[in-house]
């Protein structure tokens, strides 16, 4: 009975960076409790599409298959999700795969997400501890505060919240929300914080915070339910704070 | 620094917002609400108002300057936006769309409204009274402008109150955001009262 249900695929494909995207209609045998990945999976074991003719097999990216690396993000029905689970069983049919727009398209559903990875360099969100010899232990970080920053730290910078800021586009400079929660989180780690006012800096410019218009489409989004709206406005506060400490001149920086 | 201008010019943008055109918007319907106690006592508040001492030093600074650089930023701000509604229609994502949009249209209103009741009347010498804009609003097509133009106003306001809000760093947690929320359509609700109430006024006389 179940052997001859199907699965309609219909993807969004580019051979190349520079050529134009195209759409290609797949239709594979279905099994239980497939995923997306497992769909393309199949694809490729036997590129033919719905139409019967041979062709290429879709392209993309994966690395983990469990949501912790981030680089199967695609456009499912419309809404960017990774693509190891987004469960067949759940998506209506025919199931949309497109790549996600806010990134350069590398070939069919694999994107280039380097800007992100820009970013995180940019804000440097990382605690420096690099050095010629051993510092030692560093300060003890209270719980409490861990608990919080623990959930900024999950954060595998997949790009599903740029994907859905209606200000990361091709007419704005916005770094999008993720570097952004990544500067509150090492500014909350206790020898993070000795960077604190160097990473605010950074973000008080025409790519950084001011680029925020407040949809909160970022924290409906996350598949890491980070919370990134409350990052921003505390970072808001931050730089606040910073500005006025700083507004006739920063004695710290003579 | 180079570099934080641009960040600079935007918290200017969002403060301007709220002080001082905010505080001139909600100055600006109170005393036009006094139409509402009948000609005398609208054409009486008027006439203080345009009797401040320095009326030029107050427009200026108080309106004209801000309203400017908060209109042109503005309209910047509103076109690098680009809209996903269809996609992730959350409550956030309408306002965020609505601001931008009621902003343009309370640009065009503004502009007509300051041509039409402070330039043509500076200029050709007419008196600002209730018949002035007894005449404008008994006009229908006028009436609805005036309406569309006064509640896109005082939803831009509302609205831009809460991201002032989140963009100053005041509400950061999402429950005191939330709470901002239900602030910002009570202050919606109450100055749009007073605004369209005070065009009936002038249209229907009730």
């Amino acid at each position: 009975m179940s052997e001859n249900k199907t699965v309609t695929f219909i993807i969004t494909r580019q051979d190349h960076p520079d050529e134009q995207p195209y759409e290609e209609t797949f239709e594979i045998p279905y099994r239980e409790n497939m995923n997306v990945i497992s769909g393309l999976m199949e694809i490729r074991r036997n590129p033919v599409n719905a139409n019967g003719e041979k062709t290429t097999p879709v392209y993309w990216d994966m690395g983990c298959l469990e949501e912790v690396c981030g680089a199967c993000s695609m456009v499912i029905n419309g809404t960017p999700r990774q693509s190891c689970t987004a469960l067949v069983d759940q998506l209506e049919q025919p199931v949309r795969l497109a790549p996600m727009t806010t990134f350069p398209v590398n070939r069919d559903l694999a994107v280039d997400r380097s800007r992100m990875f820009d970013s995180l360099k940019k804000v440097k969100a990382w605690v420096p501890i690099d050095g010629t010899y051993d510092l030692g232990p560093g300060p003890r970080m209270p719980e409490s505060k861990r608990q919080w920053a623990y959930e900024l730290s999950k954060c595998m910078t997949c790009g599903v919240c740029l994907e859905a800021c209606p200000n990361v586009n091709s007419k704005s400079d916005f770094i999008g929300p993720a570097p952004l929660s990544q500067v509150r989180l090492f500014n909350s780690h206790p020898t993070g914080e000795l960077n604190k006012s160097e990473r605010l800096q950074t973000i008080m410019d025409e790519e950084g915070l001011m680029g925020c218009g407040n949809s909160q489409n970022c924290v409906q989004s996350c598949p890491k339910g980070i919370p990134l709206t409350t990052s921003i406005a505390a970072l808001n506060r931050d730089t606040a704070i910073e500005s006025f400490k700083s507004f006739f001149g920063s004695d710290q920086r003579i | 620094m180079a570099g934080t201008r641009g960040y600079v010019n935007r918290r200017l943008h969002s403060l301007l917002g709220v002080i001082p055109i905010g505080i001139f918007l909600i100055q600006h319907l109170t005393v036009n609400y006094f139409a509402t106690r009948g000609p005398e006592a609208f054409n009486a508040a008027a006439h203080f108002m345009e009797s401040l001492p320095y009326r030029y030093v107050l427009e200026i600074f108080i309106i004209f300057l801000p309203l400017l650089f908060h209109s042109i930023y503005g309209v910047y701000i509103a076109f690098t936006a680009k809209s996903n509604l269809g996609n992730f229609s959350y409550f956030r994502n309408w306002m965020f769309m609505f601001q931008r949009i009621t902003g343009i249209i309370t640009l065009i209103f503004i502009a007509w409204h300051v041509w039409e009741t402070r330039i043509a009347v500076g200029f050709f010498g007419a008196e600002l009274n209730y018949q002035l804009m007894e005449g404008i609003l008994t006009d229908p097509f006028f009436f609805w402008f005036y309406l569309i133009g006064v509640v896109s106003t005082t939803f831009h306001f509302s609205n831009g109150l809460w991201s002032f809000c989140v963009s100053w760093g005041i509400t950061v947690s999402p429950r005191s955001q939330k709470i901002m929320t239900y602030a910002s359509i009570i202050v919606f609700v109450a100055i749009s009262y007073v605004g369209v109430r005070t065009l009936i006024q002038f249209a229907y006389g009730a």
